[in-house]
């Protein structure tokens, strides 16, 4: 099973919860998320505005505490 | 590193792309369309259902596996429970199929590669490549490793979640007005009337609904939708469709055989969709309609008209966004109208209260409505009950 929690400071996509079905990847106003086969990461663009956690459908990211909008 | 060669490379292989791919090779175009998955079709994305008026806009003969089930109607309901039955006959045909899109998809493609066009499975656009600065087609990764698909048009028709857009500098971002958040349960054992797709609309799912669209007799896609700009909590879509299904009879003793995340546009038609070799069709262009969220038939009736115009452009050899207006502008005289006052309608439906859904619905029993189009609806409401639409006056 992958893991990919603490990819990056602001968000944590919990991969064993994560559908894979691009709700993040398409809402992220940075386009700093990218869906391959079977994960959904995030890269330096992300600004933490958090529009992610709230459009998963599913609940898979989560904010990582302390992690700053910049 | 392997280079192919290609007029055309199609990005996703839904239905937009398919039919662009279909009717791009039909016109003598080479085309390859990729597909990031291992099989067309699946993982399903989607709530399966269309309207049959679809299927001669793109010459589409249907199998018998394509087609789960045909309806009789749509049912709309209140949130307090209010029932308005609209038959097919009242709808013009606007309901009438729900797919398996696990055989439509794949049949859809299959016409594709019937007119000539190349597939490759598990293959993925990472980035564009430039000559020069002008797109030159797509480094992509497959099977076989990392290799380059040099095009002379690339067609982003990969979703809700396209990169090919962005990439190539057309803005495709979205507004937190614009964008629902789904999901969904294929839920068995339950005691459905099998005959009609259910639309259920009011705080239970704000700016959203939820539907029940039947696979079978006791088998339906039972799905619920919710505006972001109304979400709050991590995991609220799940948790409030999983609320809804507990608390109807009919659902509770369901068993899901699958589970569907996702998320659509429902956004005014975006400003452009081409730029010199590169076009947008479909989920990718924002092309859904933002009262519904139906993406199938306005994606696949682009996607026809992109072919056509990449037919056009292999024989001319412009592939210059001045080359592609014909598909910018064909689109737009199709689609674009009704897209707008959907989206104005949609801005407006998300204001109103479960009161006001409640009598609108009920004004609707009792005068009857001639179609299921937002327009349709709100005039049958205004001949009897003005006020209750004077919030869309400009819209009517």
């Amino acid at each position: 099973m992958i893991h990919m929690k603490n990819v990056f400071q602001r968000i944590s996509i919990d991969q064993e919860i994560c559908m894979h079905c691009g709700a993040c990847v398409g809402t992220c106003p940075k386009n700093a998320l990218f869906l391959h086969d079977l994960t959904v990461a995030a890269d330096e663009n992300c600004n933490g505005c958090l529009l992610c956690v709230r459009v998963c459908p599913i609940g898979a990211i989560e904010k990582v505490p302390g992690g700053k909008r910049r | 590193m392997k280079i192919i060669e290609t007029d055309v490379v199609v990005v996703g292989a839904g239905p937009a792309g398919s039919t662009t791919a279909r009717f791009a090779a039909k016109g003598g175009a080479d085309v390859v369309m990729i597909e990031k998955r291992q099989e067309i079709g699946s993982p399903v994305r989607c709530a399966e259902g269309i309207s049959k008026p679809l299927l001669d806009k793109i010459d589409l003969k249907l199998d018998q596996k394509d087609i789960a089930r045909q309806v009789k109607g749509a049912k709309i309901i209140s949130p307090s429970g209010h029932v308005l039955t609209i038959s097919e006959k009242q709808a013009g045909n606007e309901v009438g199929i729900v797919l398996d899109r696990v055989f439509f998809d794949k049949h859809l493609a299959k016409l594709a590669a019937d007119e000539g066009a190349e597939i490759l499975l598990k293959t993925s656009a990472v980035g564009l490549l430039k000559d020069d600065g002008r797109i030159a087609g797509v480094r992509a990764i497959g099977p076989s490793g990392e290799f380059e698909i040099r095009a002379k048009c690339v067609v982003g028709a990969d979703g809700f979640e396209s990169q090919i857009g962005r990439w190539g500098g057309i803005d495709t971002t979205l507004s937190p007005d614009d964008i629902t958040s789904c999901f969904q349960y294929r839920l068995t054992n339950i005691d459905i009337d099998p005959d009609y797709c259910e639309f259920t609309i009011g705080s239970m799912a704000p700016g959203g609904y939820v539907w029940i669209f039947p696979k079978n007799e006791d088998t339906a896609n039972v799905g619920l939708g919710i505006q972001l700009k109304q979400l709050k909590k991590p995991g609220e879509i799940k948790a409030a469709l999983d609320r809804f299904i507990s608390k109807d009879k009919r659902l509770a003793k369901g068993k899901p055989l699958d589970m569907v995340a996702g998320a659509v546009s429902i956004c005014a038609p975006i400003e452009k969709t081409v730029i010199d070799n590169l076009l947008l069709v479909g989920d990718s262009a924002r092309q859904i309609d933002p009262i519904t969220g139906g993406g199938i038939s306005n994606g696949c009736i682009a996607g026809r008209i992109a072919g056509e115009t990449l037919a056009h452009a292999a024989e001319t050899g412009d592939f210059s966004g001045r080359g592609l207006q014909t598909y910018e502008q064909g689109w737009r005289d199709v689609l674009e109208n009704k897209q707008y006052r959907n989206w104005m309608a949609k801005e407006k439906l998300v204001k109103l209260s479960d009161d006001v859904l409640d009598k609108i619905i009920q004004a609707l029993i009792e005068v009857g409505v001639e179609g299921l189009s937002a327009l349709a609806i709100l005039q049958a409401v205004a001949k009897k009950y003005p006020e209750l639409v004077e919030e869309f006056k400009d819209f009517l």
